[in-house]
């Protein structure tokens, strides 16, 4: 019974050290630290207090309550994968207008530079 | 002024890794398209491109990495509108899109927005592999219906905008494979342009081959439908048709 507690216990505890750590070291932001400290704190509750999966299960009809714990899991992260999938699709068009607007800015100074070449010093 | 109600033009050629033949492109232009500007925009190319077109005489606008040829067009048109040009018109690099043909496309601007170069409409003879010409054949069906212009060549790049078109393209032309030639014409229709094309000879590419194959010409007609179908049902910002309308009046 303990080392079947212990497993998602250490699991918990390494997600919620790495959070604390990044968010320490300024390394992630805070929008995507609390979805990650809100699924760590939710596998601590799990982990302690396993009657809340058989609970839960009961609630939802799900006969096997691990089987309602894969299923959150699943759904979890393919919101998160699609959301991760929409901010980069965000970032590229942005350093896409950064790259047009670098080129531009190039040339225009080229040609600022060819029709005002630098005069002697006085 | 060469072209009647064009008052300043630019050819914009999108180039990647195209040493060998951009030089010959530019100058023909310069030569059979005088009073045409000729801007070259180096899409991220690492063999020397950008100064084989400026030695040429063309502008250039080097984008610090590769964006694809929509990408380019993009900045093409951001640098056009800035710099108070009427009229733009898109030419390979390749040397595929004779040059002869850009005062030609410039001039029917009167009559439309966009104006594409198209093969298959009568001049010339221009031979595709017959896969893919049969899935050409079913977009350009597609695309007609839906711009309300027959149209028989939807992927041809050889195209000319005006200042209304570039205003819309310079925000929204596709980045996306195959949605700058055949979703940038959806997206006009949308915001109320007109389409119109003039039939060209195409030469053959100076240096390299398109693809061929009937596995290929499959893909490419599957890629193109889901490029179309993103197209149609794509929701636009309610503003943009008034943002275009109002750039009508010349600048």
């Amino acid at each position: 019974m303990t080392s079947a507690r212990i497993l998602p216990l250490f699991a918990a505890g390494f997600t919620l050290f790495i959070i604390i750590d990044l968010l320490r070291r300024h390394q992630l932001r805070e929008k995507y630290a609390i979805l990650w400290l809100f699924v760590s704190l939710a596998v601590l509750v799990i982990a302690v207090f396993p009657g809340v999966l058989s609970f839960g299960a009961r609630l939802t009809g799900v006969q096997t309550p691990s089987n309602l714990l894969f299923f959150v899991a699943a759904l979890v992260l393919l919101i998160v994968c699609v959301q991760l999938s929409w901010e980069v699709s965000r970032l590229e068009d942005e350093t896409r207008a950064l790259a047009e607007e670098v080129a531009i800015l190039r040339l225009e100074a080229q040609n600022h530079r060819e029709s005002h070449p630098p005069g002697p010093e006085e | 002024m060469a072209h009647p109600g064009v008052a300043r033009a630019v050819a914009i050629v999108p180039a990647l890794n195209e040493r060998k033949s951009v030089g010959q492109v530019v100058a023909a232009l310069l030569q059979e398209a005088p009073g045409v500007d000729v801007l070259v925009v180096d899409d991220g190319s690492t063999d020397g491109t950008g100064a084989a077109a400026a030695s040429a005489g063309a502008l250039v606008l080097t984008l610090p990495y590769n964006l694809g040829v929509g990408g380019a067009m993009r900045a093409g048109f951001k640098y056009a509108l800035r710099n108070g040009y009427d009229a733009a018109v898109q030419v390979d690099a390749d040397g595929q899109h004779d040059p002869a043909y850009v005062p030609v496309l410039l001039a029917k601007l009167e009559k439309a927005e966009i104006v594409i170069g198209a093969r298959f409409a009568g001049e010339g003879e221009f031979e595709v592999g017959g896969a893919r010409r049969g899935a050409m054949r079913v977009l350009a069906g597609v695309l007609s219906r839906a711009v309300g212009t027959p149209l028989s060549d939807v992927t041809s790049g050889f195209r000319a905008c005006d200042r209304r078109a570039m205003t819309l393209f310079a925000r929204h032309y596709p980045v996306e494979y195959l949605g700058d030639t055949v979703e940038a014409l959806l997206i006009a229709s949308r915001a109320g342009l007109r389409v119109e094309q003039v039939a060209v000879v195409m030469n053959p590419r100076l240096h390299g081959s398109s693809s061929q194959g009937s596995l290929r010409a499959t893909l490419y007609l599957l890629r193109a439908s889901i490029a179309l179908s993103l197209a149609f049902i794509r929701r636009w910002p309610e503003d943009e048709r008034e943002r275009v309308v109002s750039a009508r009046e010349p600048v």
